[in-house]
Order: C-alpha cells, then sequence, then structure tokens
C-alpha cells in the first residue's frame, strides 16, 4: 500500500496557512449562506402560508426549480453560465478593510437560495405545526400579525425547527466543497492544489474527510445543546412534536 | 335600528354565519348588559360557540351588526348596506376589550404563567413591566395560583391552565369576558375551582357571556339564560323561568335531556 504516515500526520496536525485559510472560508461560507438560506426560507414559508395563491405561485415555483435542480449546476449557472451569456457578472467587493471575491459571493448566494428552499419547507411545516388555538389566543388579546408571529408562533416553530434546522447545516457544511468548481478555495480545492503538487493524493483526502468529519462532529455537540437549550420551558409536549416532525421533515428530504 | 344605551356592552343584531352551504347562525341577535352574565346553552351544533366567536370576529360574519360599547365591531358598513371587513389593525385593536377563554386553554407553552399573563399588556398595551408585574401577581392570586407564577403550562394541571387562561384574559381589563365552554375540557375534580374562578368574576360584576353545559353554575350565577337551536335563539330568561318553565318545547327537549346529568356546582 502507498501510505505515508508522515505526510498524513503533517497535514492532519500541522496544517498549513493555506489549509487554515481554508478551513476558514469552509466555515464563512457555510454560515452566511446557511443565515441566507433561513431568512429565504422564513419569507418564503409565510408566503406559502398566506392563503393567497398569487403570492404562493412564485414560492412553489422557487421550490420547484431549486429542489428540481442539481446544486452543482446551480451553482456554475449562477457564476459561470450568467456571465458567459452577458446576463450578470459577479465582481469583486471592496469593502474598504476586506475584497469579497466575486465567485465567493455568487458560492455564498447559490448555497444560500438552494438552503432557502429547504428552510422554506422545514419552516413552513414548523409554522404549521403550531396549534391554531395560540392563534386564536393571541388574537383575542389584542396582538397585530407581526407581534403574533414574532411573539408566539415563531418561538414555538423554532422548537420544531430546530432538529431539521440541524440537519441542513450539517449538509451546508459538506455541500460546500460544491462551490471548489467556481475556483472558491475551500477546503476541498486547497487540497487539490496541494495534491497535484506533492502526489500524496491519498493522504491528504484522508486529511480533508477528517477534518469535516470534525466540523460535522462539533456541530452535532452544538445542535444536541441547541435542543436541550430550547426545548426545556415545554419538555414532555414539545419533544413528542419536534421527534415527529424532526421524522417528518426528515422524510421530506430524504432522496436528496 | 340599534339601541344607544350606554349600558350596552355587547350588542350582537342579527347574526348570519354560513360555512359553505351550511348555516350555522340563521339571525342571532343579543344584547348584553353592563355587569350581566349571560349563559347560552343548547345542543351541540346550535351555534353557541359559533356566536361568542363571531363577538370578538374569530368567525368572520357573513351578515349582521355586532357593537361593543356602541362602537362597531370589525365591520364597516358601506353606503349600498354590505359589510366591509375592517383593517386588521383596528380589528386587533378593539379585541383588547373583550377578554375570550377558551375550551382548551390555549396557553403558551413557551410562557410560564407569570409570563402569559404578562405578555400582552406589555406588547400590545404597552404596559410598563413593572406594573404588569404587579398586576400579574394580584390576578394570579387573584384566581388561587399565587404560587404557580413561575411554572410552564405543561406543569399544570387543566384546571390551573384555565384559571391562568382567564388571568391572562383579565390582564387586559376587558369590557366583558368570554367563556367559551371553559370546563368541558377538564377533568370532573378540577371543574369546580374554575367555576368557582368565574363566580366570583361575576359577582365582582364583571360582563360576561357564558358557553357552558353546567347547568348547575347556569342556574346559580346566571342573570340570563339563552337557549339556542339550530341556529336560532329559540328562548331567553332568568334562569329560574327557563329551567323550571321553559316556553318552547325545543327547550324542553334540551333540557330534559341535560338536566339528569347536572353537576353540582
Amino acid at each position: 500500500m502507498n501510505f505515508n504516515w508522515d505526510i498524513f500526520w503533517q497535514y492532519l496536525l500541522q496544517p498549513s496557512d493555506v489549509y487554515l485559510r481554508a478551513l476558514w472560508l469552509t466555515c464563512v461560507i457555510a454560515v452566511l449562506s446557511m443565515a441566507l438560506g433561513c431568512v429565504l426560507g422564513l419569507v418564503a414559508a409565510l408566503m406559502r402560508l398566506s392563503g393567497n395563491p398569487f403570492i404562493q405561485a412564485p414560492v412553489r415555483f422557487y421550490v420547484w426549480l431549486m429542489r428540481g435542480t442539481p446544486l452543482l449546476v446551480q451553482i456554475v449557472f449562477l457564476y459561470t453560465a450568467l456571465a458567459a451569456g452577458g446576463i450578470f457578472r459577479f465582481e469583486d467587493l471592496d469593502l474598504g478593510w476586506v475584497v469579497i471575491p466575486g465567485n465567493l459571493q455568487a458560492a455564498i448566494i447559490a448555497l444560500g437560495l438552494n438552503e432557502g428552499a429547504y428552510m422554506a419547507e422545514i419552516m413552513r411545516a414548523g409554522i404549521a405545526a403550531v396549534d391554531k388555538g395560540q392563534y386564536e389566543a393571541g388574537r383575542s388579546l389584542g396582538m397585530t400579525f407581526g407581534k403574533l408571529m414574532r411573539r408566539i408562533v415563531l418561538p414555538q416553530a423554532f422548537r420544531i425547527i430546530v432538529p431539521p434546522l440541524g440537519n441542513e447545516f450539517n449538509v451546508m457544511l459538506k455541500n460546500t466543497t460544491l462551490v471548489s468548481v467556481i475556483g472558491v478555495q475551500e477546503l476541498l480545492l486547497s487540497t487539490q492544489m496541494i495534491t497535484s503538487a506533492t502526489f500524496r493524493v491519498f493522504e491528504l483526502y484522508l486529511v480533508v474527510a477528517i477534518y469535516f468529519l470534525l466540523l460535522t462532529t462539533l456541530w452535532g455537540f452544538f445542535q444536541s445543546w441547541l435542543e436541550r437549550r430550547f426545548g426545556q420551558s415545554d419538555r414532555r409536549p414539545a419533544t413528542a412534536s419536534r421527534r415527529l416532525f424532526g421524522n417528518y421533515t426528515a422524510k421530506l428530504l430524504r432522496g436528496r | 335600528m340599534h339601541s344607544t344605551d350606554q349600558d350596552l356592552v355587547i350588542e350582537a343584531l342579527d347574526i348570519h354565519k354560513a360555512y359553505g352551504d351550511v348555516q350555522i347562525l340563521k339571525g342571532v341577535s343579543l344584547q348584553v348588559k353592563r355587569g350581566e352574565v349571560v349563559v347560552l346553552i343548547g345542543a351541540s351544533g346550535s351555534g353557541k360557540t359559533t356566536f361568542i366567536r363571531c363577538i370578538n370576529l374569530l368567525e368572520e360574519i357573513q351578515g349582521g351588526r355586532i357593537r361593543v360599547n356602541g362602537q362597531p365591531m370589525g365591520y364597516r358598513e358601506r353606503p349600498d348596506g354590505s359589510l366591509v371587513r375592517d383593517s386588521e389593525r383596528n380589528i386587533a385593536r378593539q379585541r383588547r376589550d373583550i377578554g375570550m377563554v377558551f375550551q382548551r386553554f390555549n396557553l403558551f407553552p413557551h410562557m410560564t404563567a407569570l409570563q402569559n399573563i404578562i405578555e400582552a399588556p406589555i406588547q400590545v398595551l404597552g404596559i410598563s413591566k413593572a406594573q404588569a408585574l404587579e398586576h400579574a401577581r394580584q390576578l394570579l392570586k387573584q384566581v388561587g395560583l399565587a404560587d404557580k407564577a413561575d411554572h410552564y403550562p405543561s406543569m399544570l394541571s387543566g384546571g390551573q391552565q384555565q384559571r391562568v387562561a382567564i388571568a391572562r384574559a383579565l390582564a387586559m381589563k376587558p369590557q366583558a369576558m368570554l367563556f367559551d365552554e371553559p370546563t368541558s375540557a377538564l377533568d370532573p375534580e378540577t371543574v369546580g375551582e374554575v367555576l368557582q374562578v368565574m363566580k366570583q368574576l361575576a359577582e365582582q360584576g364583571m360582563t360576561m357571556v357564558v358557553v357552558t353545559h353546567e347547568m348547575g353554575f347556569a342556574r346559580e350565577v346566571a342573570d340570563r339564560v339563552v337557549v339556542l337551536d339550530q341556529g336560532e335563539l329559540i328562548e331567553q330568561g332568568p334562569p329560574e323561568q327557563i329551567f323550571s318553565a321553559p316556553s318552547h318545547p325545543r327547550t324542553r327537549a334540551f333540557l330534559s335531556r341535560v338536566l339528569p346529568e347536572v353537576s353540582a356546582c
């Protein structure tokens, strides 16, 4: 077997600056894309629940489109195809203290747009799971729709949303590797670049796999903390419905 | 066409309500004076729950007028006489004046008893937290749950939850309270504690409209008993009259079915 332990340990335990930067970038992309996905998902979920077919239609189309095409195709389409077609080109954005490269913007937007479609379904399920009596209680106390959502419905929906949201972020961490195709130097592309110089493919891909395993494991700990933290007040009923909905949404997400 | 009597808190005139083709309310009118306790009785499906839900606009009505304190509730009249629903903000404002207690309590499960009570006064009325807390503790004491302030609803019994729900509605200092079968979802042994709180409230002069199957409560506390049947108000009067000498045959039929089960209040 062609495996060099020294190289393996060296890259695993003493990652180069390039590699650490890539790790940082992976995390930044995942967090920002997830945040964008959550915002889009919430807006889309509220539009879906509006009851007005003209407001629902664009959301249905969006979810259909995003879930019906490969994420990799979406990424290339947004960054490369739109530019090639002369429709839109992502330019580097100079914020003074930091320059955000065009491909990084495209990466975050593509991942966020895709995530938004999945989050829309998760949030819709979470909001719909809140008992109708809660709306009536809020309304009878004189709450307007905004207050009702912010103070009563969303906090309850959030407890149902947390487990599938955790799964989504886990998937997101790994999906960041896809943006290597548009030249964003995250973990996978950095690994590819190093292997093309050193030819230590086996060792380095093992290292990158372990890094992702570390990231997702750390996230897993954080997720169970989140679930404990937000399930506290209403332990018995919330756990039951949360389990139910976690499974239900997981079912929706299968086949990805 | 409607009274401008200042003592009228709730005026509902000729309320029509249908789900699709099914007529639930076929022109029900009811006037409730300040301090009056009106109990609505009738068989299931008679429309009594729907009727009180219409009063604070949890249900849309197809025809009729609702006034609370003389102010039209939720609907504006077009010049041609048709009704147009008022803005969400105005309806929310009007609902503050009417407290509602639900069959299934509908406490906010992510908040403690105390937080449930102060939520709307702070968020809707804009009262300071200190003031809201003081009032809330006083209300919890009034419903006999001063020691349960920091309990979440899931840690309370049904009767305790319903008493918190009553305190929550009272925290808005409503002009009138609507009770939608407040004891129907309770274990028999906790029914009494809720009825006791409602009775105290009635004695303090709160205007109340109560939908209930508790005939003992109706007999003892009601100023007026109103009988609904198949979406129509068929009879009303003081409890002694309704229970001992009902004039409408359908009232007699209904009472003969329920009275053997009268629970002691």
